[in-house]
């Protein structure tokens, strides 16, 4: 199962100043669970190694994944797949790893995705996943960010559904932003934190399944509005970065 | 390997002697847990260690407060790839839960108040190896972190040192824990690079 393989780096696409999608091809690559992640392995001419992990932005399409980098500044390996990794070039990868923060398609029950920033990735792959099944189960993203420039697949969050108002969610999917320092002209909800107002109103949160990921602070305050709006604990998955 | 990643420099080859394979040094203290972060005040907390006969002793905060205390400073090294060097840790050493408890165990699964559970040989935890820490870099060990108190394992992958830790089980037969059951290593020595099952 384990193992480095080679990955081609096909394509390049900036989402925000610092936040890149990178797409590899990896022959061979076994498929994955939304919500995974693999290691990336980077080698210097004199042999030199450094590994980071970075999730997986979208279900498995045959032989390409696609990974999801947030340039750190001074950091050792997300600024140079960022930006200096050419087109064609090839590093090494391992995985998919990571069993427990996944979510399939065949999980019943309502859906409620919560993003802080870059956070958003992992999830990206759940939405996907969750818009291309049969399934009508309550779905819902909110997605927190700065203001409108930190936005990653906004064209794509945009044809999924609009930054409505708080409301009960039915058989389709919900995507809300939520802006907290700069709100976008003629938003309703003002620029601020992500309040107990913010989260959908769902016929029976305990069933539920939760997933929350972002730099800690977030995850920890939306876990706590989370427990206090009724979500079971042990539904509540979470994964966090910094 | 010439032909991988042109023109990747790096940055950490003169730690690498202190990294073990495959760790970068991080500055700051990442947080990694799987749900949300219990709230426990310490009037409410206890520490149990429960012998595989079923015996078993209780601690109250002020009791595990009144045993004697060290200060370790130890590198700590988390599977998610991030090592850090130097932390500084008060608690108590897992031995003065475990002298006087009569077993014939080889294991212990550590328990937490969120419902996580980790597994580990016995000589892991005693002998020095091992504390039950309260406090970080001076002070109270906040929530996230896993405080109140957590357990502190510096020789193996940091999910070995369980937070918001409410007790240790003594086992005669190894019983995986929850990472261990879901495909990471049942000993994680990151000195192997035991990341996940199979490694």
């Amino acid at each position: 199962m384990h193992g480095w393989r080679r990955a081609r780096l096909a394509e390049r696409t900036k989402q925000t100043a610092t936040g890149r999608t990178l797409r590899f091809e990896v022959p061979r690559w076994p498929g994955h669970l939304p919500g995974q992640h693999v290691d990336v392995r980077l080698t210097a001419d004199d042999g030199y190694r450094a590994v980071r992990s970075y999730s997986l932005a979208a279900p498995a399409d045959a032989d390409v994944i696609e990974l999801g980098v947030q340039a750190a500044f001074g950091g050792e390996v997300s600024p140079y797949l960022a930006d200096d990794l050419p087109v064609g070039a090839e590093v090494e990868v391992e995985g998919p790893l990571g069993g427990w923060f996944v979510w399939t398609p065949g999980d019943p029950g309502p859906l409620l995705l919560i993003a802080g920033g870059s956070g958003i990735v992992p999830l990206m792959a759940m939405l996907r996943a969750r818009l291309a099944s049969e399934s009508d189960d309550p779905c819902a993203l909110l997605y927190s960010v700065r203001d409108p420039d930190e936005v990653w697949y906004a064209a794509e969050l945009d044809a999924v559904g609009s930054a409505g108002s708080a409301g009960s969610v039915g058989g389709t999917v919900d995507v809300r932003r939520l802006y907290t320092r700069t709100a976008p002209d003629g938003s309703a909800r003002p620029p601020g934190r992500m309040t107990e107002r913010d989260l959908p109103v769902l016929p029976s949160p305990a069933q539920a399944r939760c997933y929350v990921c972002g730099p800690t602070g977030f995850v920890e305050h939306a876990g706590a509005l989370l427990l206090a709006a009724g979500h079971a604990p042990d539904r509540i998955r979470t994964e966090r970065f910094g | 390997m010439g032909d991988l990643s042109p023109g990747f420099r790096g940055k950490a080859r003169d730690l690498m002697a202190r990294l073990p394979p495959g760790q970068y040094p991080t500055e700051s203290f990442p947080v990694l847990s799987a749900g949300p972060t219990p709230h426990i005040p310490t009037d409410r907390w206890s520490f149990t260690v429960t012998a595989e006969t079923g015996e078993s002793r209780t601690w109250t905060w002020e009791e595990m407060m009144a045993l004697p205390q060290e200060e370790p400073t130890v590198d700590i090294h988390c599977v998610t790839r991030w090592s850090k060097f130097d932390t500084r840790w008060r608690g108590v050493p897992l031995d003065a839960f475990l002298d006087g408890v009569g077993t014939a165990a080889d294991f212990v699964v550590a328990e937490s108040f969120d419902g996580y559970t980790t597994n580990l040989p016995l000589e892991d935890v005693t002998d020095g190896k091992a504390w039950l820490a309260h406090s970080f870099d001076g002070y109270a060990l906040s929530p996230d972190h896993g405080g109140p108190a957590r357990l502190v394992i510096p020789h193996l992958y940091f999910w070995k040192s369980a937070k918001w830790v409410k007790g240790l089980v003594l086992t005669r037969e190894n019983e995986p824990g929850f990472w261990e059951s879901a495909g990471y290593h049942d000993y994680g020595d990151p000195w192997r690079e035991q990341r996940h099952r199979g490694d």
